[in-house]
């Protein structure tokens, strides 16, 4: 059977195109093949890696951004609260001052008046004693040679009008 | 097989119903086709090339022989035959017939003659023929005494006498020259050879202009089937050796694979029946053979010569030596003949199917008409099926080749050498600790 009957043409050309391709494919294809899809999906393992760690950084910085974000409100309340709680107390300290200030006015005042009204009775002591003295004086003078004794007298007199 | 059993229902129908025409069972007739001749032209080897669509024009190619005096001779093919023009004498059309004719070449003062035998030993082959001497012409009428079929008759020239090639009603001292010619398959397989270089090196033009971009379409088909064997088969097998071994497997695939699919194709570039040539597949598996034992371990040789058997299995009559040094050779032979059977199968089935018309046609034409129904009915079912069969058996034979080379380079430490220990501990039966060859590598059944 010729079918069976390997052919040595046949097989001389199929060792030197198989040699040859393989030589060529060797040297130029498969290994530039092989080392390619490796680096390839090296590459893609890297990225799917590089993702998901940029994924994961992402989401906490979201938490991150999220707890600064907490952090300032919470921080701009106090600061709300710490300046309402400053500015009534200033309108109280203003409003103690102010009520201090009119006290001392008014205490001042009031020595003042005090004051002045001890010196118009002193005044008007004075006056009236003196005008006592001198109706005295007039209504009795010669008797009454002791000055001293006479003012007692009034003195005495007047005190007790001044409790009457 | 249920198309042959099919077949043979619809022929038993045919017979029936049609009414046999008288010289339809004599075979004689001119007309008839001769069924083993067309099948083995298909299946076979030619100087030429068939030009489609035309049974007698052929595209030449160079015939390179060495005469009988040791001189490289080259010609074309096309001087083997010529073309005439007859008229049928029994109905008058005029039609175009391939004539074979003696080339006749001068080189360096001396004289050549070759034809393209036909009535010889070597038929279909192109061989030196020498016109005979006195002496010679005696022994071929003697030799033509002895031959029941001729009786003696040696002007006709039709009957095949050893040593002696009859043409044109001459015998002519024939020599079967050394023969490297560039023929339908050599050159079938330098196409085949370039189209796996271009497909291979469209990967690799790819990564030099994209780089690490995703290829897509004709490129990405090719990197994943690389990948495929690559990853599924090299590397799994061999681990770290793949890369090693793996320029030698992924060749062997592609170009098994393209010469597959090439000789699916009908036409020109197509048709030879490469991988259904035993020289090709022969190659192939002197390589792994090659491969195998050259770059075989120490581990490898220890489980031939000195396996982990029972002792009276080795010792005093080598047994198990014997089953494995046979088994260094059946290997390989079983990979040729796997690839080489299955695919020369397919393109006989196909042929076969394809001239079932032309036996049927001398039914009647209701016969013939139907039976160019089922005809390319099955013959696209079997291609289609044959289209599978290529993947399979370049897969196949890359796997299996794979599975030789790394059982011939593992160095026993992997959990081979633990399940030995084991089998030797229990004393059980003798049985291999290899893998087997698997049961995909038995598709023969589809085309058988």
């Amino acid at each position: 059977m010729e079918l069976f009957t390997p052919d040595f043409g046949l097989i001389f050309w199929m060792f030197i195109a198989f040699i040859i391709l393989f030589v060529v494919l060797a040297i130029w294809g498969w290994p530039v093949i092989l080392k390619n899809m490796d680096e390839r999906a090296d590459t893609i393992d890297k990225g799917v890696e590089y993702a998901r760690e940029a994924k994961s950084q992402l989401d906490n910085a979201k938490a991150e951004a999220q707890k600064y974000m907490d952090q300032t409100q919470q921080q701009q309340a106090e600061m709300l609260r710490e300046a309402a709680r400053m500015k009534t107390q200033l309108i109280e300290e203003a409003r103690k001052e102010a009520s201090d200030e009119a006290k001392k006015v008014m205490d001042a005042a009031k020595v003042a008046i005090e004051q002045q009204r001890k010196e118009a009775e002193l005044q008007f002591r004075n006056e009236v004693s003196k005008f006592s003295l001198d109706i005295a004086e007039k209504m009795v003078r010669g008797n009454l040679s002791d000055d001293k004794s006479h003012h007692e007298l009034v003195d005495k007199m007047l005190d007790e009008i001044k409790s009457n | 097989m249920k198309n042959k059993s099919f077949i043979l229902i619809f022929m038993a129908l045919a017979t029936l119903l049609m009414p046999v025409r008288s010289y339809a069972s004599s075979g004689s007739e001119s007309g008839e086709v001769n069924v083993k001749e067309i099948i083995f032209h298909h299946l076979g080897d030619g100087y030429g090339w068939e030009v489609p669509f035309s049974h007698v024009y052929r595209i030449p190619l160079p015939v390179i022989v060495r005469a009988e005096d040791g001189k490289w001779i080259c010609f074309s093919s096309a001087r083997l035959q010529e073309v005439v023009r007859i008229t049928n004498e029994e109905t008058g059309e005029e039609e175009l017939v391939a004539e074979p004719r003696i080339v006749n070449i001068e080189k360096d003062g001396k004289h050549y003659q070759f034809i393209l035998a036909h009535v010889s030993k070597h038929k279909n082959k192109v061989v030196q023929i020498f016109p005979l001497t006195p002496q010679e012409e005696e022994e071929v009428k003697a030799a033509a005494k002895n031959n029941p079929e001729i009786q003696g008759n040696v002007e006709e020239a039709e009957a095949i006498i050893g040593g002696y090639a009859g043409f044109e009603e001459h015998y002519y001292r024939e020599y079967k020259p050394h023969d490297i010619s560039i023929t339908k398959n050599v050159l079938a397989l330098l196409i085949a050879a370039v189209i796996v270089t271009a497909l291979v090196m469209s990967v690799v033009w790819f990564y030099y202009r994209k780089g690490m971009k995703a290829p897509r379409k004709g490129v990405g088909f090719m990197e994943m089937l690389i990948d495929f064997i690559y990853t599924g088969v090299i590397k799994s097998t061999l681990h770290d050796r793949a890369r090693k071994y793996a320029p030698f497997l992924l060749t062997c695939f592609f170009f098994i694979l393209v010469m597959n699919l090439v000789g699916l194709i009908v036409i020109f570039p197509g048709g030879a029946n490469l991988t259904g040539n035993i020289a090709v597949t022969l190659v192939l598996a002197v390589l792994v053979f090659i491969i195998t034992n050259v770059m075989g371990s120490k581990h490898y040789w220890k489980e031939i010569f000195w396996p982990d058997v029972p002792i009276f299995l080795k010792f005093p009559i080598p047994i198990m030596q014997f089953i494995e040094i046979f088994g260094i050779f059946t290997k390989p032979a079983a990979l040729c003949v796997r690839l080489f059977a299955n695919m020369m199968g397919g393109h006989m089935i196909v042929i076969t199917l394809t001239l079932l018309i032309f036996i049927f046609a001398a039914f009647g034409a209701i016969a013939a008409g139907g039976s160019v129904f089922i005809s390319v009915l099955f013959s696209i079912f079997m291609l289609l099926l044959d289209v599978l069969v290529s993947f399979i058996q370049a897969y196949v034979f890359t796997l299996l080749a794979t599975i030789f080379i790394s059982m011939s380079t593992d160095k026993g430490h992997g959990h081979d050498s633990a399940h030995n220990e084991n089998e030797t501990q229990t004393e059980s039966e003798t049985t291999e600790p290899k893998p087997e060859t698997p049961a995909i590598g038995n598709p023969s059944e589809a085309t058988a």
